[in-house]
Formats: structure tokens, C-alpha cells, sequence
């Protein structure tokens, strides 16, 4: 165990000499997957409200599709499926991009991650109190001032905590990765128990390096909501003697 | 790009049915793990209480790849170093019921959270009024907690069926052959990955709806006998 440790933390931490691998390649496909899904589920969350049926069909066809089939399914249907495909296999452009196993891996987690992002804030978005859009209307704010100032803020920070969910649930997806030949920790830990035969530690270290990476993405998120959602708390009473009895 | 499965219509069909029976089968361990653990979790016992509590904290922090992969092979690792010990012949874990036990475990820590909001959720008087009737406690909780509980519990089960399914995808990285690898096979041997995978997605999406129009219909039935204001 204590040798595992000594030859492989630096893989299942950051590097392999080469390559980002390990924990480090693992929170770089959760940050960037989660980044490029949340700025495109925004619009998609609007379209999804849209009373347009030329807007919210599509992105209500791309969230049921996406939401509806395993993230392995999609990442095989674009890392192994694209490539047997013969436009894109010659066309030079296409297929440079997809050659890389990196490339799907992103492509299939942003798509993924923006399907669910993107119900989740179309939710938060139809639960704006109605009184906050009439107000907004009411000053004259156009649609675009309205979403900017009042919706998008308000409605952002009442998904936070549906939010927070979605990307642990991404961390937990990312070592799907692996399947795709992106050195990730979970392909890390594999490669360690092909090399050691110590299936047990070589998996069991990568485990506990996820359970850490939850809880500290729970602890951001809590802070996260406790700074941004501060005005939703239920109010708390200073210490005062309690009435002995309440005048009804 | 035609629609034909080129013969592999067989095998992708009875990989169907393994990710079928697997995804049920786990199910049902699930939520036998689920009921047992959310009244541990709620027991006066510390021990049962801080047992449950420490295993649905490390399931659930943990991705359910990782856990499939380290179960699944460290105990078929275990039991080889058992058996060499005593020289015995290799006992081979039949892939299918391992997988099943693996997922039934792992999401078994998912219905414990399920379960005990549930649980908490009808009032306390229901279970005291009936144990105060004489009712031995199992079956004052089949015929008066469960199915006040079930209501509470039917949305976030749903969930968790959804989100099972959609892992039994990924039992054919231990080695079972589900439909995902019947598609690789058919894939490969056609060199048409695309399509079969799509086929398998479109299984997937079928089942996943289908689940969703079911969970409805148990949801209506569960609610019978709740009022609910019209607004």
C-alpha cells in the first residue's frame, strides 16, 4: 500500500511526467464541462420558456434526449460512433477535432451537463414570482433588461442549490472519461491495478480522492448559498426571553 | 445510411433484456437496502444510526463507477485468494448477479435518503396509534407507515430508477454483455458504431419514458385517499 502510494501519488494527483492526469485532469473536465454547459443552458433555459413552439420544441426535444439516455451511450455514440462516420472522417477539419479522445469526452459532458442545467434553470426561471416581472414592466424595462436585472439574478440564485446537485452529479460522470482514453483518476486507478494487481488499493485511493473532492464542493456550495441566498433563510431570533405566554 | 440491423437485431434484443433484468433486479435490492437502512438510520441504536449514516455518506460521495469497479473486483480478487489459500478451484462470480448486487448496494444508499425523508414525513401519531393497538411493529409497518410513506417517497424513487437505469448502461465495463456491448459487437463487426449505439439509445430513451408515464400512474394511486386543494 505504503509503495503504491510512493510511485503513483504524483499520477493520481497531477501528472504522469507527461500528461495532465489524475485529480488535476478530473477537475479540469468538471470545470470546463460545467462552464461551457452553464453559459449555453441559459439561452437554451429561455428558449425553454419561450410561448415561440419553434423555441422551446427543439430545446425541450434536446433535454428529453439527453436527459433520457446514459452519458456513456452519448460518449460512445460520439467518440467511436463520429469516427466511423464518413463525412466526418474525411473531412480534415471535423475529424481533427474528434480524433482526439479529449475532444468527445468534452463535447458529450457539455452536452449532457446543459440538458439538465438547462431544466433546471427553466424551473427556477418559471418560478420568478410574478410580481418581480410586473414590476420590472411596470418602469418600462424592455425584455432584455428585464432577464438581465431581474429574472436571470433572482432566478439563478433560487436554482443554486439544484445547481450544486448537477455538478456533483458531473464530478461522479467524469470518470466515464476513462472509457475514451482520457487520463483521468479513475483511469489512473486502473492503470495502477493493471501495473499492480492491487485492485483494491489502487481503486480504493482514487475513491477516497472523489469522496474529498464531494465534500469539498458541498462545504463551496453551502458557502455559496449562504452568502447568495441569504435573503431566503428563515429569519433568526436573537436570544430573547421567551414570552410566558403568547396574547391571542 | 440505412436502418437495417444487418442480423444483430437478436443480440441486441437479449442485451436488452440483461440491462432489463439487471437494472429491476438491483432495483429490488435497492429498496429492500433502502427500508432497512432509513429505519436504522432513524433508530435510537447509535450503532445501527451512525452505521447507516456512515454508508450512505461514502456511497453517495463516491462516483458509482469507481464503486462498481472496486466492489466488483476486489471481491472476485478476494474470493481468488480465498480459494488458492484453501486449494480450491477459481469460484468465478457469475457477472450478471454481481452486477446486480454491486448496483442493488450502491444505490441501496440512494433509497436510504429516499426513504427516510419519507419516513419522517407522516406524522408520528399513525405508527404510535397502532402499536398501541397491539400491532407487532413489522406489521404496523406494512399496514399503516409504508404505504402513508410511499406517497412521500414516490418522486424521489422515480429518481432513482431514472438515474439506475442510466448506470446499468455501464455494467458492460465489468464485463456483462448488456445491449451496450451487444451495439459494440454489432458496431465493430459492420463498422456502423453509430447506429447501433444510437439503437441502444433509442432503447434507453424508450425506457426511461416509459418508466416516467408508469411512475405517474403509481403516483395517482398512492395519492388516493389525499385531498388536495384546487387552485
Amino acid at each position: 500500500m505504503i509503495d503504491l502510494i510512493q510511485t503513483y501519488w504524483k499520477s493520481y494527483l497531477w501528472s504522469d511526467g507527461f500528461n495532465l492526469t489524475g485529480l488535476a485532469m478530473t477537475l479540469w473536465l468538471l470545470v470546463l464541462s460545467c462552464a461551457l454547459g452553464f453559459l449555453l443552458s441559459i439561452p437554451l433555459a429561455i428558449a425553454r420558456n419561450s410561448r415561440n413552439p419553434w423555441l422551446w420544441r427543439p430545446v425541450w426535444l434536446f433535454t428529453f434526449v439527453f436527459r433520457g439516455t446514459p452519458l456513456f451511450v452519448q460518449l460512445l455514440m460520439i467518440y467511436s460512433g463520429l469516427a466511423g462516420i464518413h463525412g466526418i472522417r474525411h473531412s480534415p477539419l471535423l475529424w481533427s477535432f474528434f480524433r482526439s479522445g479529449f475532444h468527445c469526452v468534452i463535447v458529450a459532458f457539455v452536452l449532457n451537463t446543459c440538458a439538465y442545467t438547462t431544466e433546471i434553470f427553466a424551473g427556477a426561471i418559471k418560478a420568478t414570482p410574478f410580481g418581480e416581472i410586473e414590476a420590472g414592466q411596470a418602469i418600462g424595462m424592455s425584455r432584455a433588461t428585464l432577464y438581465r436585472r431581474v429574472i436571470l439574478p433572482s432566478s439563478l440564485r433560487r436554482a443554486l442549490p439544484a445547481y450544486s446537485n448537477e455538478v456533483i452529479f458531473m464530478l461522479h460522470s467524469t470518470s466515464v472519461a476513462f472509457t475514451a482514453t482520457v487520463p483521468d483518476l479513475l483511469k489512473v486507478a486502473v492503470d495502477v491495478n493493471a501495473a499492480t494487481f492491487m485492485t483494491f488499493q489502487a481503486y480504493g485511493i482514487a475513491a477516497v480522492i472523489y469522496l474529498g473532492v464531494t465534500f469539498a464542493l458541498v462545504a463551496l456550495f453551502r458557502r455559496a448559498e449562504h452568502r447568495w441566498l441569504a435573503y431566503l433563510q428563515p429569519q433568526t431570533v436573537l436570544a430573547s426571553p421567551r414570552p410566558k405566554e403568547l396574547p391571542c | 445510411m440505412t436502418f437495417s440491423l444487418e442480423g444483430y437485431g437478436q443480440l441486441i434484443l437479449a442485451g436488452t433484456w440483461v440491462t432489463l433484468k439487471i437494472a429491476l433486479l438491483s432495483m429490488v435490492v435497492a429498496f429492500g437496502i433502502g427500508l432497512a437502512g432509513a429505519v436504522a438510520k432513524l433508530s435510537a441504536n447509535p450503532v445501527l444510526a451512525w452505521g447507516a449514516g456512515l454508508y450512505t455518506t461514502l456511497i453517495r460521495g463516491i462516483p458509482a463507477l469507481v464503486l462498481m469497479l472496486l466492489l466488483y473486483f476486489s471481491v472476485q480478487m478476494g474470493l481468488n485468494r480465498v480459494t488458492e489459500h484453501f486449494g480450491l478451484h477459481q469460484l468465478d462470480i457469475e457477472p450478471v448477479s454481481a452486477a446486480i448486487l454491486v448496483l442493488g448496494f450502491i444505490y441501496g444508499a440512494y433509497f436510504i435518503e429516499t426513504f427516510r425523508g419519507a419516513y419522517l414525513a407522516v406524522p408520528r401519531g399513525q405508527m404510535e396509534a397502532a402499536l398501541a393497538m397491539g400491532m407487532p411493529w413489522l406489521r404496523a409497518f406494512r399496514r399503516i407507515q409504508f404505504p402513508q410513506m410511499m406517497r412521500f417517497a414516490l418522486p424521489g424513487v422515480a429518481n432513482n430508477w431514472l438515474v439506475l437505469v442510466k448506470t446499468a448502461g455501464l455494467v458492460s465495463l465489468l464485463g456483462v454483455n448488456d445491449m451496450v456491448k451487444a451495439a459494440r459487437q454489432a458496431g465493430s463487426a459492420t463498422m456502423r458504431q453509430f447506429f447501433f449505439y444510437g439503437v441502444v439509445a433509442v432503447i434507453f430513451l424508450a425506457i426511461t419514458s416509459l418508466s416516467q408515464i408508469l411512475l405517474q400512474v403509481l403516483e395517482r394511486r398512492f395519492a388516493i385517499g389525499v385531498r388536495e386543494a384546487r387552485l
